[in-house]
């Protein structure tokens, strides 16, 4: 099914025309990824002045500052803390975090497990590209085995994370993954877990041409996205046993949807149950 | 030092508190209404009491799951425009830093308590120190202005915090408030009368126009509340009056010229020391916290012997007061400086003096440095001269 995404939904409305040309590079697919997301945003009708972005370092970091709203880039890893810190002062704000693999994984990965046992409500949107694309190219927590990289030139020999289930098993009331090569699913799974009462964590699986496409001889962006479909198990077909689907496929779609109580409500109820107690 | 102070006999909410406790209720009073912090001795109490004290006045309090999360959840809470503090010990606050450094590039107001223990690395965290002095300063990587407030006693903890607030508000900028182990867990009387710090400064008028690091004549630009429509970016690249990063030199020196100015442009609101005796004095004792209360009575210890010894006390230890500590010690020939490190303070006051004699007293031992010990080393001075 052919679907004119530019005709149901204009982009511009979302961006910060000031900023543009934007730095990503040709291939990347975090900018299918943003507009994915601010699609999700338009469907919802999130009023633009009560939607705030934090983001951290990186690649996926440096997007918050295209989006017309409350944006804050801040420190290697944090921005879930930040966001946790914002949210919790600001409850009538729509907090949303940007983040990458490495970003959110490696020196972001105690504040992660520890949003999903929270349960704030917040949406963390993190771009898996493999790579740590802003520093040239290094290794990172989710790079496949054997891949080169610059700080792998013997092929990764460190397993990768499946941050979904990581997520899953830190407590996450709402998982979701998909490839950007499905625009209109990645910009519903996106709608969930805005919409979605606790914290939701949706995984992209992004592709960084350039550099880590390059460095392993993966082709083209187009090549890159099609591999990436291809090695997906979409939602509709988990529970198919047989082929074309293999048991190393990656789970697309929602993952994981709970109702934990939010955390952030939780905590005013129980303040005020004190309060009238007293 | 140890009775209470006549001073207070008169007023009426007298309360028997520890100086974290002090802390707790000075940030409420100041209307501090967002605490995230991480279990560490000696500060911890801060902590719990703002945890039971925070929801009663509709506020939050969170333990989050590590010092550097606390940290950039006051900052996030404080971009969001709620007056916000945290807690820590040394160890804590070296993994506070970088966060620090952000909340000072980006000038986003919060109050980060520091009580010092012994160190280096995890040391001695039930016994006392003063050696975060130049971490409270210069912790964070590249340049940057800071406000480090050193209160000494259990009534100024209160009162320093409140202060500590309406600095961070008035200026836009991360305020350190550095006290010791002993003030922090010793109990005193004090009246808890003191509320209020200053309403930060929204941001008004039309969007179009808005630049949110523009600023008029004294350097600290309002801020834009989100929700308020400003919709502005925050970052901690170098940005332009914009907000936005950029590496244009112009803009880029434009900037940061007024961000390492601002404080040096509201000294008179920021500068606080205490002076005693120092007008006569041939040997002025520059102290803070519990080394200065000790420091206190070595004057009179010494000046019962008729000898000519003063004190300097530094409130505001950071932007330093250079020129009050020079005022104070004009006609001083030496001036002595008892602080539990190495040397800290003491390399201040030499900067300050160049040519002046500046001895130090150091202990690192875990215990506090004694009047009778400050006393001997104030008369030593005095008679080699």
């Amino acid at each position: 099914m052919f679907i004119d995404t530019a005709a149901e939904f204009d982009v511009r409305a979302y961006l910060r025309p000031e900023m543009m040309p934007h730095f990503l590079c040709p291939g990347c697919g975090h900018g299918i990824a943003l507009r994915a997301l601010l699609w999700a945003i338009h469907d919802l009708k999130i009023d633009k002045d009560k939607l705030a972005v934090v983001s951290g370092i990186g690649c996926a970091g440096r997007l918050s500052a295209y989006i017309d709203a409350n944006t804050f880039h801040v420190t290697h890893g944090r921005p879930l803390a930040y966001a946790t810190g914002l949210a919790l002062a600001r409850p009538d704000l729509h907090v949303v975090v940007i983040t990458g693999d490495g970003d959110c994984l490696a020196i972001g990965g105690n504040h992660l497990i520890h949003a999903c046992r929270r349960n704030l409500k917040l949406t963390c949107l993190m771009l898996n590209n493999e790579v740590y694309g802003m520093t040239g190219g290094q290794v990172s927590p989710t790079t496949s085995e054997d891949r080169l990289t610059t700080t792998t030139p013997l092929g990764n020999q460190e397993p990768h994370f499946d941050a979904c289930a990581l997520a899953m098993a830190a407590g996450a009331g709402f998982v979701g993954r998909e490839v950007t090569h499905h625009v209109p699913k990645l910009k519903e799974l996106i709608k969930a877990g805005l919409a979605h009462p606790g914290f939701a964590f949706v995984e992209v699986l992004s592709d960084c041409t350039e550099i880590f496409g390059r460095k392993n001889d993966m082709g083209n962006s187009a090549e890159m996205v099609m591999r990436q479909k291809s090695g997906i198990r979409p939602s509709a077909y988990r529970d198919t046993v047989d082929t074309p689907f293999r048991p190393n496929h990656l789970p697309t779609g929602i993952l994981a949807k709970n109702d934990r109580p939010e955390y952030g409500a939780a905590y005013r109820r129980a303040a005020a149950a004190r309060k009238g107690a007293a | 030092m140890n009775v209470i102070d006549p001073r207070l006999a008169s007023k009426g909410a007298l309360k028997l508190v520890s100086g974290n406790h002090a802390c707790a209720l000075g940030a409420i009073a100041a209307g501090c209404r967002f605490f995230a912090g991480y279990p560490i001795t000696p500060s911890s109490e801060v902590a719990e009491r703002l945890a039971k004290q925070l929801p009663e006045v509709d506020g939050v309090f969170v333990q989050m799951e590590d010092e550097i999360a606390s940290m950039a959840a006051v900052i996030g809470a404080s971009m969001g425009g709620v007056k916000a503090m945290t807690a820590t010990s040394g160890p804590g606050f070296s993994l506070k830093q970088e966060n620090l450094g952000y909340a000072a590039g980006a000038e986003i107001p919060c109050v980060v308590v520091n009580v010092m223990r012994g160190g280096p690395s995890t040391g001695m965290p039930t016994r006392p120190s003063q050696a975060d002095i130049m971490q409270a300063r210069w912790g964070s990587h590249g340049d940057y202005p800071i406000i480090v407030l050193a209160p000494a006693s259990v009534a100024e903890i209160y009162s320093e915090t409140i202060r500590a607030f309406d600095l961070a508000e008035r200026c836009r900028t991360p305020v350190v408030l550095l006290y010791d182990q002993v003030i922090a867990q010793l109990s005193e009387t004090v009246a808890l009368d003191g509320a209020g710090s200053a309403t930060r400064t929204w941001a008004s008028g039309p969007r179009a126009e808005f630049k949110p690091y523009a600023t008029g004549m004294n350097a600290i630009p309002a801020m834009p509340r989100p929700g308020d429509g400003y919709r502005t970016h925050t970052t901690g690249l170098t940005h332009s009056e914009s907000g936005f990063p950029t590496q244009n030199p112009e803009a880029v020196t434009r900037n940061l010229s007024r961000l390492f100015s601002k404080l040096e442009r509201h000294r008179e609101l920021i500068d606080s020391c205490e002076t005693l005796a120092c007008e006569d004095a041939d040997v002025v004792i520059a102290a803070i916290g519990i080394s200065a209360r000790a420091a206190r009575r070595a004057v009179e210890i010494c000046r019962a012997k008729g000898l000519r010894v003063g004190l300097f006390r530094p409130i505001t230890l950071w932007p330093f007061p250079e020129e009050q500590l020079r005022a104070a010690a004009m006609n001083a020939r030496a001036v002595l400086v008892p602080e539990m490190n190495t040397g800290q303070l003491r390399l201040e006051v030499e900067r300050v003096f160049g040519d002046k004699t500046v001895e130090g007293l150091h202990l690192f031992s875990g215990e506090a440095i004694v009047p009778a010990d400050i006393a001997i080393c104030a008369e030593e001075l005095t008679r080699g001269m």
